[in-house]
């Protein structure tokens, strides 16, 4: 093979071309090299290597010719392989001859040799797939040039590994394509194939002519080939000159080195990549990423700690310790620029700030937005390839079209909306200027978390207060916290105690004394229901009660310690009695039952105290079904502080329990230190 | 305009220092190094009431002959010294305390970078250029 190629290489045509052929070829061969000889400051090492400029072509638009043809990348290797480009490290003439004719010849369907040339064969075909939108050559199969690009994406997208933006500025052009692509500007850059995890593979050239981005920027696009070979070389030469002219203009643009922020401009594809790994960490595209997962991910990049936080610094621009989209995407793509040797600017690069970053790449939701940019671009591209046709000839118009791009990001789509309005680019720089100014001059709110503390963490924060104190009941919770209180402290008065411990607890305590007054307290069993009355009280409070329930209530407080059932036994006696008793309940009860029981017993108690004896009668039957009510409810607050109780017996039993064995200790430490007196 | 800037860690230990380079550094040194025990003094005059009351700003710590240090704790005990010339009476107290303000600034962001462990010192290029600005300006 290699020797066929080397044959190849010094002799004139083993291979014939036909006259189509040998125009098309020529004209491809212009272009590429052309655009390698226009390009400043070569992009791809290659070209360095390259030897005599216009003998060869550079490898990148070679590479972006030979990918628009479709073929698989294996396929191309083979190409490149055979016709010796590989072996002697420049496409030559010969060699670039003798490729095109392979590619026609794999495109036919034959198999990559070189006896396939040896045939006639068809013109290879060139799908033009174009990136940049200003620079079209209008082409009806443009449009063709879409629909087959998207797939040729898909399919691609993993092969590719990333390569310089320089690399991707090489234009590509094919004289003949069938299908004609320059389809509108986003799908090439959608096309970009994401970083690959090879950091150090950025920029090796080898990789480049092979895996470069499937989709450079080209500059446009070469109607077709074929067909407009024929009719004369001076169409396709003035295209071609055309071409060049804006190959050279993309490449001014373009070029990463030409322009002084091209290394921190962050291409459409590793605007992807940087969107898939902010994903991987952060599901949600509009929130961020915290200090300490992205301190993680970043350390994976193998810089230094202190270059680590020094990138940071400079991408955390409201400095709350928490990334966003594009904080982030500055961040990953200052670590790329500093693995592949740029050193770490002062300050954050316009391009950069988040900003003019959220300005390029507005679209959170990429799907979304590669459609969406399909049909958006699309009738964008075909305004200035309609300007295009019309102002053919005249290059200094379409070199308008790069001038404004240049200050858009490599976002196609900004590109095609500032191909249309020049002002946009102003505005652009004005934009990145006043960010810079208002964050070093603002008092910066610190609204987030500082020092990576994460949203969950934020949250779970605001989580926790409500829960701890949850007040259960407003009848006992707070006797049976006093209760404890109380009982741990043996300062406190013994009287207090004995009234605040959970009145079923101690129902004969506080009872006795009220118990005397009522002679007709029936106290064990009103004794029950504590809670009981107090719902009762309530609703007779409400309705104005009867004397009956009314002291059916009161008479349950008076007994609430013990609760009673006081429907049992209301007497006339007792509403006296009340008002003492309702004293002492006024403690045990909490301030707000006080306050309704000091309500409820002084009104109930007066009203009923002298209306009661009058109507007991017909207010009970009335109230009977409130009582109803009240007894269930008083019925659940039972419930409740039984449980209440139960919790605080439960308790009190343990530290019984302990005490026991304090004391148990401490006799037999008496024991011990007794001096053994008795023998 | 501040002659020396020292931030003190909670256990006193210096996370950052920096004075104007002609004078003789050590003195700076050691006069925050005496400071701390007047800082120190300071946060426990207060210490009976509870931190929230306490003010960051401590105000003079002392005054020498040449110079006068003033100081500042947040709330993390973490302390911020400065030392200014005395010959420089158009310094009012307002404007330290301003500069003690954006240096609590500054050492926020500081701590807000994941890439900074608490205790190291602190090597932030924007720290440093905050830092600088308020230095004087030493030909």
């Amino acid at each position: 093979m290699e020797a066929a190629a080397g044959g190849l290489c010094g002799s004139g045509p083993p291979l014939l071309l036909s006259e189509g052929e040998q125009q098309c070829y020529s004209e491809l061969f212009a272009r590429c090299a052309g655009a390698s000889g226009g390009g400043p400051g070569p992009g791809p090492p290659e070209a360095a290597r390259a030897a005599p400029g216009a003998a060869t072509a550079a490898a990148g638009p070679v590479a972006d010719l030979f990918r628009a043809s479709q073929l698989p990348a294996e396929t191309l290797h083979q190409i490149t392989e055979l016709c010796g480009a590989k072996r002697v490290g420049y496409f030559g003439p010969t060699q670039f001859y003798v490729a095109l004719k392979l590619i026609a010849a794999a495109q036919s369907g034959l198999p990559v040799r070189i006896e396939s040339i040896k045939c006639e064969l068809p013109l290879p075909r060139f799908m033009m797939s174009k990136t940049d939108a200003e620079i079209r050559f209008g082409n009806t199969a443009e449009l063709h040039g879409t629909k087959v690009q998207i797939p040729y994406l898909i399919t691609e997208k993993n092969t590719f590994k990333r390569i310089d933006d320089e690399d991707k500025q090489q234009e590509t052009q094919s004289p003949s394509m069938s299908p004609l692509a320059s389809p509108p500007s986003s799908p090439p850059h959608y096309q970009r194939v994401p970083l690959s995890h090879g950091y150090s593979k950025l920029r090796s050239s080898t990789e480049q002519m092979h895996s470069a981005p499937y989709e450079a920027r080209q500059p446009l696009v070469q109607p077709e080939g074929p067909s407009t070979g024929g009719p004369g070389a001076k169409p396709p030469r003035h295209q071609a000159s055309l071409i060049r002219s804006f190959s050279v203009e993309r490449e001014l643009q373009d070029n990463s080195t030409s322009y002084p922020d091209e290394p921190w401009r962050i291409t459409e594809e590793q605007r992807e990549y940087y969107v898939n790994q902010f994903r991987s960490l952060q599901p949600d595209p509009s929130s961020f990423i915290s200090g300490s997962v992205a301190k993680n991910f970043f350390t994976k990049s193998k810089l230094s700690i202190p270059e680590l936080s020094y990138i940071w610094e400079l991408s955390d621009a409201d400095c709350d310790g928490a990334l966003t989209l594009p904080e982030f995407c500055a961040a990953f793509h200052l670590i790329v620029a500093r693995k592949n040797g740029y050193p770490l600017p002062e300050g954050l690069p316009p391009t950069l700030q988040p900003e003019y970053l959220q300005a390029a790449f507005p679209k959170p939701k990429w799907e979304c937005a590669l459609f969406d940019s399909y049909s958006e671009s699309i009738p964008a591209n075909q305004q200035p390839r309609d300007l295009n046709r019309m102002e053919k000839l005249s290059i200094k118009d379409m070199a308008d079209f790069p001038v404004p791009t240049q200050d858009v990001t490599g976002d196609d789509k900004q590109a095609l909306k500032s191909a249309t309005d020049e002002a946009l680019p102003k505005d652009m720089s004005e934009d990145s200027a006043t960010p810079k100014d208002s964050n070093s001059l603002k008092a910066r709110p610190r609204s987030r978390s500082y020092s990576s503390t994460s949203i969950e963490e934020a949250m779970k924060r605001g989580e926790d207060p409500p829960t701890p104190p949850p007040r259960p009941q407003k009848t006992h919770s707070r006797a049976s916290s006093l209760d404890l209180n109380k009982v741990f402290q043996p300062s406190v008065p013994a009287s207090k105690s004995g009234l605040l411990p959970p009145p079923p607890a101690l129902p004969p305590r506080p009872c006795p004394s009220q118990i005397s007054h009522h002679i007709v307290n029936s106290e064990p069993s009103t004794q029950l229901k504590p809670p009981a009355q107090l719902p009762k009280y309530g609703d007779f409070r409400l309705q104005k009660q009867s004397e009956q329930a009314s002291e059916a209530e009161v008479h349950p407080q008076l007994n609430r310690a013990p609760s009673q059932a006081a429907e049992s036994s209301p007497t006339k006696k007792e509403i006296p009695y009340s008002q003492p008793p309702s004293k002492p309940i006024r403690r045990k009860f909490r301030p707000e039952n006080q306050a309704t029981e000091n309500q409820e017993p002084s009104t109930t108690v007066g009203g009923p105290a002298s209306v009661a004896t009058v109507k007991p009668h017909p207010a009970v039957q009335k109230q009977s079904s409130k009582q109803k009510k009240a007894i269930q409810t008083a019925i659940r607050k039972n419930k409740e502080a039984n449980a209440v109780l139960a919790r605080l017996n439960s308790e009190l039993q343990q530290q019984l329990k302990e005490v026991h064995q304090e004391r148990i200790a401490l006799e037999n430490q008496l024991e011990q230190l007794r001096p053994v007196t008795v023998l | 305009m501040a002659v020396c800037v020292a931030v003190i860690a909670k256990e006193n230990y210096p996370l950052y220092i920096r004075s104007i380079p002609t004078e003789n550094e050590l003195k700076f040194h050691y006069m925050v190094h005496t400071s701390l025990d007047v800082v120190d003094e300071k946060i426990s005059a207060m210490g009976k009431a509870l931190v929230d009351q306490r003010e960051l700003y401590l105000g003079l710590l002392y005054p020498t002959e040449d110079y006068k240090v003033y100081g500042y704790v947040t709330n993390s005990k973490v302390k911020f010294v400065m030392v200014v010339d005395s010959s420089n009476t158009a310094l009012r107290d307002n404007e330290i305390r301003s500069m003690f303000r954006k240096l609590h600034n500054s050492y926020t962001d500081v701590m807000c970078n994941p890439f900074y462990n608490p205790g190291d010192r602190i090597q932030s290029r924007a720290f440093d250029g905050m830092v600088t600005s308020m230095m004087i300006q030493v030909c």
